[in-house]
């Protein structure tokens, strides 16, 4: 088939305005990177510190409490970390139905650093999860969570990671319930989940 | 100094770990200096305090100089449409008449390249330096990696 030069004229038109789409979903997933209040199954098969790939299924019957970080993070990670916590000892023998997972968005570097001692140093119950690229990419587009590696000559490494540090409850079928912003009390995510368990 | 000492005098008279370290210079004092045990030295450690300013001209903390730290600087942590990021913070204000937290989530002082392990119970030095009122050192108490505040009071709480 030959295309008149109007014709590639107009499919040149079209193909610059999906590009413009692209870039504008791009951008307004970026620019309004919190989860949705609408039901979606968030899936990860990620390795743990041992190289075992972990997902929902390794969960049966429990709710999950999920934040993506990193362990060179100073000042949120270990905020957050610490009310995942003291939530779980809160909940006392209802914590056997609550798996944190601390998700690695830097996980390379993280497991030369140590997964394990990172997320142990808080509580024995949080699971340290670091994949690849590819895999750590997908979890975080599945839990609709931004992160990028940022250079900076005032970081260790020379780079830090932006992120989203809210926690996420996922139920035991998969479901996304909701999410916890930055700073919520332990107090309130204890009894989010107690009126649930 | 006296000031220092007088202070210490209330810690023993008030018990083990009660009461915060307060340092002044000029018209800033600084109290509630504390941060968090570390795993090893790989990882950037963190500090956090309080400077209140009862004079009358503005001043900020420009930077700080610790030997537990070959790299310690000031950041922030910036929230943007939920996303955390962390830069560099040149100066930390500290507004005439009113004070300033380095906090969970906010100001802090970052540490890298740790000299030593940071160990929870233990105290190291970190030097304070201010655009108009100079440099005051404080002692920083380092509490369980999973503190989310000082575990002492300031003398008026």
């Amino acid at each position: 088939m030959r295309l008149s030069k109007l014709q590639k004229g107009l499919w040149a038109l079209a193909a610059v305005a999906l590009m413009a789409v692209g870039a504008a979903v791009v951008f307004i997933d970026r620019s309004s990177p919190s989860v949705e209040q609408a039901e979606f199954r968030p899936t990860f098969a990620l390795p743990d510190a041992d190289g075992r790939l972990r997902s929902q299924a390794d969960f049966p019957g429990k709710h999950l409490l999920v934040f993506f970080g990193f362990t060179n993070c100073p000042d949120i990670c270990p905020t957050t970390l610490a009310e995942v916590a003291q939530v779980m000892d809160d909940l006392g023998e209802l914590s056997d139905d609550v798996q944190p997972l601390f998700i690695s968005i830097d996980p390379e570097r993280d497991r030369e650093l140590g997964l394990d001692e990172y997320t142990e140093a808080f509580h024995p119950s949080i699971l340290g999860l670091a994949g690849d690229a590819a895999q750590t990419r997908a979890a975080a587009d599945s839990f609709r969570i931004y992160y990028e590696r940022e250079d900076s000559a005032d970081a260790p490494d020379g780079y830090a990671m932006s992120h989203s540090p809210a926690l996420y409850l996922i139920s035991p079928e998969g479901d996304w319930l909701g999410q916890f912003t930055y700073g919520t009390p332990a107090s309130e995510i204890l009894a989010e989940l107690k009126a649930r368990l | 100094m006296k000031r220092i000492f007088a202070t210490l005098a209330l810690i023993a008279a008030a018990g083990p770990a009660l009461a915060c370290e307060t340092v002044t210079t000029g018209s800033l004092e600084v109290s509630r200096a504390w941060s968090r045990a570390s795993i090893g030295t790989a990882r950037p450690g963190v500090v956090y305090l309080t400077i209140r300013n009862s004079g009358t001209a503005d001043d900020a903390l420009i930077s700080i100089t610790t030997p537990a730290a070959d790299m310690p600087m000031l950041h922030q942590t910036v929230m943007t449409d939920g996303i955390a990021s962390m830069p560099h913070a040149m100066e930390v204000p500290v507004p005439a008449g009113g004070q300033v937290a380095l906090e969970p989530g906010g100001y802090h002082a970052m540490l890298m390249d740790l000299t030593q392990v940071l160990k929870e119970g233990e105290t190291f030095p970190v030097t304070l330096t201010f655009r108009d009122a100079g440099e005051v050192t404080i002692p920083v108490t380092v509490q369980n990696i999973g503190a989310s505040a000082p575990t002492c009071t300031s003398p008026d709480e």
